[in-house]
């Protein structure tokens, strides 16, 4: 029986150098949420993201995915790497392959999964972020938003329980931005759970089950879209919200 | 005309040193490659013990003339290891660790010139780094280091005739036996000077038609498709 937290964050911090980027950072997400992290630049959120999966290693705390701790667990973190899809703001699909060998690539290197229906897969991946006419050509072939819908099938593949979107829509004009939102409005509604750092206001409102505000580092404070992005308590949030949306 | 005739009667025999060339040439890209890709990875991957030691032999094998280098191993290194084997043999070791020493450099910075997000990237889909630079970062790296390292082919090429120094029957060794028997001094080292060009030329060639294969739309210097 699976705990009804699929992940569970606590008490992360990080210095790089003498800089604390992260003060003790901790929070749960319940399976199909949808949380939205807001906040000034240079806050920590996307270490916070990378904290998560490990691509940086915190300092100290520890991390839980469902229950079993990810935190300094050595080579097993590929295996939980698997399970935290990531898609980042410059996408970082792999140049040298086209859009649907980017999708196939992990499931054939980490999964061992046949070719053919790695292809299938990938390409079925593709069909849902609205790609497949555009499997056989390169990432430099593709604007900005195809590019990261592609990134996002890619992510997909791996059958991941958590997706990780670091600023995904931070390098695209509103247009682009738009296409990218979509693909993410539904992967939300089909119960896929999703820690977003964006600065989308309108993505966190609609799609958000929780908004985190951090600042300096910290949480400073979190509820459901309405109360943080209509009512916000601390003032330091209040002074965020009313700088971002006028 | 009585050039000609002696061009005609030895040609089989200068001919004969194509092969020799092209052979220590071969040998030397190939031990190059197969040592100078692992070197580049170590100095890039690699503790810093490794990545030092990557620095010493890159040092060495570049710090000194390969006529010197070639003297150490034909004199010193080979018998002092008991190894009795063929002056051939000896060239195209020296030609490839010398090799494995350029080509290291140019794998090093292929491989440094891949994003960063290409590894990132690749890790956080679950890869390992091994797997991650198998399958992402090397068929980039080579594909960029693919260009500099067309140029070891006519290097070596060139530096291969020095090898006349510890007596391989290649190009030059068989062109000067033909001097000295025949007395017919330029002709024959014309004809050997143009069947260097010769190879030059094809192998130069063929690199091309690699570097055309592997060619990727938008990647490195190539054109996007429209």
């Amino acid at each position: 029986m699976s705990s009804e937290y699929i992940l569970r964050v606590e008490d992360i911090h990080k210095n790089f150098g003498d800089r604390e980027i992260l003060h003790g950072i901790s929070f749960d997400v319940k399976r199909g949420e949808t949380i939205v992290f807001i906040g000034p630049s240079g806050t920590g959120k996307s270490t916070l993201l990378r904290c998560i999966n490990q691509l940086t290693e915190p300092d100290r705390g520890r991390v839980f995915l469902d229950d079993e701790e990810i935190t300094n667990c050595g080579l097993r973190i590929c295996g939980y790497r698997q399970r935290i899809g990531m898609v980042f703001q410059n996408f970082n699909l792999f140049d040298h392959l086209t859009a649907v060998e980017n999708v196939e690539i992990a499931p054939v290197k980490v999964r061992k999964m046949k070719k053919e229906d790695a292809r299938a897969k990938a390409m079925e991946e593709l069909r849902r972020v609205g790609m497949a006419d555009w499997a056989d050509h390169y990432p430099a072939e593709l604007s900005g938003g195809q590019a990261q819908r592609v990134s996002i099938a890619r992510c997909l593949a791996m059958d991941p329980e958590v997706i990780l979107f670091d600023e995904p829509t931070s390098a695209l004009d509103p247009e682009l931005t738009r296409e990218v939102l979509e693909v993410m409005k539904d992967l939300a509604r089909t119960g896929m759970t999703m820690l977003v750092v964006t600065h989308e206001m309108g993505f966190a409102r609609s799609m958000a089950t929780r908004v985190i505000f951090m600042e300096s580092g910290q949480i400073i404070e979190q509820g459901p879209p309405s109360e943080i992005m209509n009512n916000p308590q601390h003032p330091r949030t209040r002074e965020f919200i009313g700088r971002i949306e006028h | 005309m009585e050039v000609l005739a002696i061009l005609l009667e030895w040609g089989p025999y200068l001919l004969g040193g194509i092969a020799v060339t092209l052979g220590l040439v071969l040998s030397a890209l190939a031990l190059g490659f197969l040592l100078g890709l692992p070197l580049a990875l170590g100095q890039v991957y690699g503790s810093r013990l490794v990545s030092t030691l990557v620095s010493v032999y890159v040092w060495f094998f570049r710090g000194l003339p390969i006529l010197v280098l070639l003297f150490l191993f034909y004199f010193g290194i080979f018998p002092a290891l008991g190894l009795d084997v063929p002056a051939f043999v000896i060239g195209a070791v020296v030609l490839g660790l010398r090799g494995a020493a350029y080509q290291s450099q140019i794998f090093r910075g292929g491989i440094q010139s891949v994003a960063e997000g290409q590894m990132t990237a690749a890790l956080s889909l679950g890869m390992t780094k091994w797997t991650a630079v198998q399958a992402i970062i090397l068929p980039q790296a080579l594909r960029i280091s693919l260009p500099g390292w067309s140029n070891e082919y006519p290097e070596l090429l060139t530096d291969s005739a020095v090898c006349y120094a510890i007596g391989v029957m290649e190009l030059l060794t068989r062109a000067s036996q033909i001097v000295s028997q025949t007395y017919v001094t330029m002709p024959v080292y014309l004809v050997c000077a143009l069947i260097f060009i010769a190879l030059n030329y094809g192998g130069m060639y063929m690199i091309r038609r690699t570097e055309e294969h592997f060619a990727i739309p938008g990647f490195g210097n190539q054109e996007v498709r429209s």
